[in-house]
């Protein structure tokens, strides 16, 4: 399919009809234009995030010094260095390392599935899909015990002071985690981008999950073989690696720099 | 075996050993590039921010495009196929480099 020889009549091109001028099917080309469409959403994300970011106070002080203020943007690798079943000891960045390592592991399982299905190897391609499946779930598990932690928070308070405009008076307030309305590890808009950047990417691997199993489910039941070939496979294979890819964003973007 | 005439006649093809080698070879770069990511969190000083901000940015390029390349196949796509994803693209940029500086004007006007 990807191959097929394009000829034309003479005087004719390629745009004329008759032929496949991305070498692709529709199908195919659809799932790369959804992708290019939805590769925007992710960027207005992350570039409002570098713009809110950029827009706030830095923290300037040593970094061993470092305390969670809500006065300045926090240093990333301070708020994320918790990992589940090991309380209290800092490991800076680890957790979320382990998590891409998974992602990046089912893309691979992805791609051998696709690999699998260009041959109608049925059974590779069930076994594939079953690890693919198995990354995105436990990516997902992993997500959900890290926006745990997050909102639930470190335990020692961030001392945040409130001025009420009416009254004239200002109070101080112990904020434990964070949610949409206060904030222990910063600026407010730090925990808002935290959960709308990785909740919509979360959201993405969780439809990616559905649809592995869609393919899973088809494969099992004999449909490509009787349709006589397994694009679907590749269509849906290029979703989830967009979400590998989108994660690779992410990672650097959000919890990096 | 009454209904073996009615399953459809598949030919599976052998593994194809060297395609196989080479998706687990992007598969390891991607994972060394991540490797030297961490390497580079924890090696350069915070003080060297710009420094360290451009090399983050040079390695999600790099995977991005392994993965873009590789595993989603774009680079042996064909090639009108390849620049109306990656045109495109360009809108990306320019919006981050205009958003980015825009927020360091912000920063200097605002008092809260």
């Amino acid at each position: 399919m990807a191959h097929t020889t394009v000829a034309t009549a003479p005087g004719k091109s390629i745009w004329d009809g008759g032929v496949s001028p991305m070498g692709a099917s529709y199908g195919k080309l659809m799932m790369w234009f959804f992708l290019l469409s939805d590769a925007f959403t992710f960027s207005g994300l992350l570039i409002t995030y570098g713009l809110v970011r950029s827009s706030h106070q830095a923290y300037q002080g040593t970094i061993d010094a470092f305390t969670f203020s809500t006065e300045y943007w926090p240093v990333p690798e301070k708020v994320f260095e918790a990992v589940p079943f090991l309380h209290g000891v800092e490991l800076p960045l680890v957790f979320v390392g382990i998590m891409t390592f998974i992602l990046i592991m089912s893309s691979v399982t992805m791609v051998l599935a696709v690999e699998a299905g260009h041959r109608m190897d049925r059974k590779a391609v069930e076994k594939w899909m079953l690890w693919t499946i198995l990354g995105g779930a436990t990516f997902l598990g992993c997500q959900a015990w890290e926006w745990t932690h997050f909102i639930v928070g470190t335990g020692t308070p961030t001392v945040k002071t409130i001025f009420d405009s009416v009254t004239g008076v200002s109070q101080q307030i112990d904020v434990y985690g964070a949610n949409l309305h206060v904030n222990q590890y910063g600026p407010q808009t730090f925990a808002n981008f935290f959960f709308f950047i990785t909740g919509f990417h979360g959201f993405h691997v969780f439809s990616g999950v559905l649809l592995n199993f869609l393919i899973y489910y088809n494969t099992v039941t004999g449909v490509y073989d009787r349709r006589g070939h397994y694009e679907m496979v590749e269509k849906v294979g290029l979703y989830w690696h967009f979400v590998d890819l989108v994660w690779v964003f992410v990672f650097t973007f959000f919890y990096l720099v | 075996m009454a209904h073996h005439s009615n399953e459809p006649q598949v030919t599976v093809l052998p593994p194809d050993r060297a395609k196989i080698m080479h998706l687990w070879k992007v598969a390891g770069i991607l994972l060394a590039v991540t490797v030297a990511e961490f390497a580079v969190a924890f090696l350069v000083p915070h003080e060297f921010h710009t420094t360290r901000v451009a090399i983050f940015v040079a390695m999600t390029i790099v995977k991005a495009a392994y993965i873009v390349g590789e595993f989603m196949h774009l680079k042996h796509e064909v090639k009108v196929l390849i620049w109306s994803i990656l045109i495109p693209m360009v809108f990306v940029v320019w919006m981050l480099v205009a958003f980015v500086y825009e927020g360091m004007k912000l920063s200097d006007i605002r008092f809260f």
